[in-house]
């Protein structure tokens, strides 16, 4: 029973919720002598595994620290270059921190807003008339479960592939944010919603889900 | 559906509040804008803004689906009655083409405990109703107007809210919902 995560996209396409729910952190910290066999490269502002998976490290894992110092983009947070500090013999032996990579919330909107032609295609590449868009996406590490409501708002849970009876949890979903985010006075409609009462109550229902499953929702 | 209404059960209150909190924000209105025209206009847009909001919650406690014919928003709109007033008004007076009727409430708590005075005979007091049907059937992509006919703060016997259907907003359906 894992749930990865709740996304609530508007009726004009922008993200207006996420929640990340369960997604494991994964973390390797290992010590490496000269040369680093390990091929890394540098893209979208991260330092990335390229090619050599060994002992939990993965191809696309990123670079989390180096000697426990930080590092962003691809510098370390004492202002020293990533690839000038590995090139660098004297260094070594180096203690290299690496991790699967996180979504910043500027990827997670540019993503939302992505899905969203993405269903509009779906439901119009349709053989039959008057399709409905996508409702399940199905990958082999997880699976994608839309609910869209009549008028327009999306409910998207990304749950293990496994997990069945997500569209009752999609519906208590959007009760949940008829409830707390519409009656709230002080939101405003198709914007983020920046509720207390609606995370407090989303995030209960997602652990009743996951300690005693989805028919007590 | 049945979890779902007992659930509504339990946030049930008694409707005389409502009717005391409505009256004193009517009668607060009429204080500050004078004109009952001006108010008449402000209920209505806070009809619509509550409308707006109402019918997410209306759709995700019924877990209705969409409308194909007025009869059916009619059946609709007339168990939202039932849920958010407490009251279940009559459908009638369909108009020969089908896209008008009205609602005919014999008893409406709103006005429970009010009598209009005279020099505000032009105050529709109801009209928070009137919006909040044009604002929720919006939503839905429907574009209808809502106006009272008959009053029972005007001596008619009973209230009458008519509806009337003019077009479907086709660039509004969200894609996939057509």
């Amino acid at each position: 029973m894992v749930i990865y995560g709740v996304y609530i996209v508007s009726k004009s396409g922008g993200l207006i919720f996420n929640y990340d729910h369960n997604i494991p952190k994964i973390e390797t910290e290992k010590t490496f002598s000269y040369p680093l066999d390990i091929k890394l490269q540098y893209e979208n502002k991260k330092v990335v595994v390229e090619f050599g998976q060994r002992d939990g490290i993965h191809v696309g894992h990123m670079l989390y620290a180096i000697n426990g110092i930080p590092v962003t983009g691809r510098q370390l947070d004492d202002g020293r270059d990533v690839f000038e500090v590995l090139d660098n013999k004297d260094n070594y032996p180096i203690n290299i921190k690496f991790g699967r990579p996180k979504m910043t919330t500027n990827e997670k909107i540019f993503l939302a807003s992505m899905f969203y032609p993405l269903f509009a295609i779906a439901s119009q590449l349709s053989p039959e008339p008057k399709s409905s868009g996508i409702e399940v996406l199905e990958a082999d590490t997880f699976k994608l479960h839309c609910f869209q409501t009549l008028t327009g708002v999306k409910m998207m849970v990304v749950a293990e592939p496994t997990q069945a009876g997500i569209d009752i949890l999609l519906r208590r979903i959007y009760e949940i944010y008829a409830d707390y985010a519409l009656k709230n006075p002080f939101y405003s409609l198709e914007m983020p919603i920046r509720c207390e009462l609606f995370d407090i109550n989303l995030k209960t229902v997602l652990e009743q889900v996951e300690k005693s499953g989805i028919s007590n929702v | 559906m049945s979890r779902a209404s007992t659930r509504f059960d339990t946030k049930k209150v008694n409707s005389e509040l409502v009717t005391l909190t409505y009256g004193s924000l009517v009668a607060q209105m009429v204080k500050d804008l004078e004109n009952p025209e001006d108010v008449n206009k402000q209920l209505e847009r806070l009809g619509y803004n509550m409308g707006i909001r109402l019918v997410e919650d209306f759709l995700a406690k019924t877990g209705t689906g969409r409308c194909l014919d007025l009869k059916d928003t009619a059946d609709k709109i007339q168990s939202a009655f039932r849920m958010y007033l407490g009251v279940q008004p009559n459908v009638s007076n369909w108009s020969p083409a089908g896209d008008e009727f009205s609602f005919l409430l014999d008893s409406n708590p709103l006005t429970d405990l009010v009598e209009l005075p005279d020099d505000l005979k032009s105050l529709r007091y109801c009209n928070i109703i009137c919006g909040a049907v044009r604002g929720a059937l919006e939503m839905v992509q429907l574009d209808v107007q809502s106006w009272i006919v008959q009053d029972q703060l005007k001596g008619d016997s009973n209230t009458e809210i008519r509806v009337k259907f003019i077009r479907k907003l086709e660039d509004a359906i969200p894609a996939g919902e057509e």
